[in-house]
């Protein structure tokens, strides 16, 4: 029960949870872990999901409109937990959902239902004394991004709190899938590295075994959101869980 | 993170509690530069010298403060004053702050202006300004907005602008401010993000509420001068809220002056039918919405609840993060006002001073009718009239059944 990656590079599966539905987002969740996903990240849906390129966008609407609610999501968690002991388990989320809960509140489900980090993604690290207080105090990993934007002194600020992984974004942008991996990749990486002895995950636009296996070359691990995301919007429910494992267990190819 | 808490205390663009930077990574090191190229404009002289110039010569700065006799006369209270913001150049408040930010991202070197708009007044402004400075413009505008404000959406495209229709969420102000800063995420290296109100992350709604002040400054100065006193009360409608602040912001030490808010209380007080973040039931609670911690119309869980008024520019889930303090203070009352008020408000303005106000600003004349026969002759009070009203004459005329009939339904 803790952020570990067991081959080089390892893989972090994003799933918006509650689309197409809750239970099939567990189903999609541990035939990802089974076929060698590392973390998952379970994404609370949220109305305004301004990070987020048209996929994810489109996921989350139908969750949202489903009425699937921070709470749901702490006893997916859970159950994933009690499913899956040794997984890696990260709760991905915008702020307002937390705020609407309480901060201590939040990081004390989370760490109860047996998650292992948390990242948001409108916190940055100068607004983050209360909820770093609240994490450490339920023993969590915080989880932050670092952008191609990022001077290094952000950087090393970021590298500074963060527990678990570092979030490396590939490039600057929205999430959504690409056609290569962006060349801002590797340079963010190489300076990140300077300030952190963390593993580092690429996000935004990794979407297939090339990408990954070119993340391989300068990181320690893949997280794929959006094809994963695309996939699952394409593919009967009852189907999903399986066309999701294939996909994992083709990246490692 | 609940109101009062301490979180960030460290950070500058706090307003007590609200307000704060609560962004993606991707645009902190934009902020950054915007934060001190802005400090840097502020202390630079020629900045202010032709801010203030293109105000005056292009804007037609200073506007009137208008003493509406014939509205005072009927409604036989206080005395009535329409600080006259609708006279601006493109026919609102908002070219303060576009001109205001269009000249500080010239000097920032940036040659692609992006924007957003609800009513169109911002979206106006900042293509006029992109037109005047020769810069690129894509506006994103709901696309239930671009129905209603259709005349603006025709104004845009005319002076040189890329409307983006919006189609996420209900199709308004704050779909079009997410899709506004997911183009900025994306292009953040070259491209200036105008937001158009007292909203977002720091140092924008300091900066905003900085390019507004003018109208305070002038207002003070002119009410002292033609009554000889300071008013008893101020009145302004508050979207976003930065018509309100730039009112408000230099009698906040006149302790006397009463500042009146006026939200948008559209067709009921249950959530999904107003957008009234200050009502004490069914009203906003603290939360970050698109970059700051402010009251924010939303569910139990934290999602953000649709809203509903008949004017675009009040339709919006949250408010200014200055607004959420001076209303936990005290210091600013906020009321609303029906969009049934607002609309009779605008017959009673046209036929009685000649004036047809924007929809906007007609919530903040409704208040003035409401209160002004409950005050003393002797009291003075004064409407901040921020825009004029012929974008919204297509919803006039449907709501008011203009075509065709020979007597306004009012």
């Amino acid at each position: 029960m803790s952020i570990s990656f067991r081959t080089k590079p390892g893989i972090v599966a994003y799933l918006t949870a509650g689309d197409p539905d809750l239970s099939t987002t567990r189903d999609i969740a541990l035939a990802a872990i089974d076929n060698g996903a590392d973390v998952i990240e379970l994404g609370v849906p949220f109305s305004d999901p301004l990070a987020d390129g048209p996929v994810i966008q489109r996921a989350s609407e139908r969750a949202v409109a489903r009425g699937v609610r921070l709470t749901d999501v702490l006893e997916l968690a859970k159950q994933l937990r009690v499913a899956r002991p040794a997984a890696g388990l990260v709760l991905f989320s915008y702020l307002n959902p937390v705020v609407r809960m309480g901060m201590g509140a939040f990081c004390a489900r989370a760490a109860g239902v047996g998650a292992d980090g948390v990242l948001l993604t409108d916190m940055i690290v100068e607004e983050a004394a209360e909820y770093l207080e609240a994490m450490k105090a339920n023993g969590l990993a915080p989880i932050f991004l670092a952008a191609p934007t990022s001077p290094d002194a952000r950087l090393k600020a970021i590298a500074g709190v963060s527990q678990g992984f570092v979030y490396a974004i590939s490039r600057v942008g929205i999430t959504g899938t690409q056609q290569k991996v962006a060349g801002d990749a590797s340079e963010l990486v190489t300076r990140l590295r300077r300030f952190t002895k963390l593993p580092i995950a690429v996000g935004f636009g990794i979407s297939n075994a090339e990408h990954v296996k070119a993340v391989g070359g300068f990181a320690d691990a893949a997280i794929i959101g959006s094809a994963i995301v695309a996939l699952i919007e394409k593919t009967q429910p009852a189907d999903a869980a399986a066309a999701v494992g294939q996909f994992i267990a083709e990246l490692r190819a | 993170m609940s109101a009062g808490s301490t979180i960030g205390a460290a950070v500058a663009g706090r307003f007590g509690a609200y307000g704060g930077r609560y962004v993606p990574e991707t645009l902190m090191a934009a902020l950054e530069e915007l934060e001190q190229a802005y400090a840097l404009a502020q202390k630079d002289a020629a900045f202010q010298a032709e801010l203030d110039n293109l105000l005056h010569h292009y804007c037609g700065r200073p506007t009137p403060l208008y003493f509406a006799k014939r509205l005072t006369g009927q409604l036989g209270g206080a005395k009535i004053y329409l600080k006259r913001e609708d006279l601006l150049h493109t026919g609102a408040h908002k070219i303060n702050n576009a001109l205001g930010q269009g000249l500080l991202a010239r000097r920032m070197g940036k040659q692609r202006i992006i924007a957003e708009t609800g009513a169109g007044q911002h979206g106006v402004a900042t293509a006029t300004v992109c037109a005047l400075l020769g810069l690129e413009c894509v506006v994103y505008m709901g696309e239930e907005d671009m129905r209603r404000q259709e005349l603006n959406v025709y104004r845009m495209r005319l002076l040189g602008a890329e409307v983006r229709g919006v189609s996420a969420g209900s199709a308004t102000l704050k779909d079009a401010i997410n899709e506004a800063m997911r183009d900025w995420v994306t292009n953040v290296r070259t491209t200036y993000y105008i937001l158009g109100s007292a909203l977002g992350a720091h140092p924008y709604p300091t900066m905003v509420r900085d390019f507004h002040r003018v109208i305070s400054r002038e207002a003070r100065a002119q009410m002292l001068e033609q009554e000889g006193k300071l008013p008893t009360a101020i009145v302004a409608c508050v979207g976003g809220g930065s018509n309100a602040i730039g009112a408000f912001y230099e009698f906040l030490p006149d302790a006397k002056v009463q500042l009146i808010g006026v939200e948008a209380g559209g067709r009921g007080t249950a959530l999904g039918e107003h957008a009234a973040r200050f009502q004490k039931v069914g009203g906003g609670l603290p939360g970050v919405l698109q970059g700051t911690y402010s009251y924010v119309l939303q569910n139990d869980a934290g999602q953000v609840s649709s809203t509903h008024s008949v004017s675009a520019g009040l339709d919006y889930a949250s408010v200014g993060p200055e607004h959420a303090m001076l209303h936990d203070s005290g210091r600013a009352t906020y009321v609303s006002c029906s969009d049934d008020a607002a609309l009779k408000a605008t017959v009673t303005l046209s036929r009685t001073e000649g004036i047809l106000p924007a929809l906007e600003s007609a919530h903040a004349v409704a208040e003035a009718i409401r209160l002004a026969p409950t005050m003393a002759k002797t009291d003075v009070l004064m409407v901040n009239l921020s825009g004029r009203g012929d974008k919204d004459m297509g919803i006039l005329a449907r709501e008011l059944q203009l075509e065709g009939a020979s007597e306004v339904k009012a």
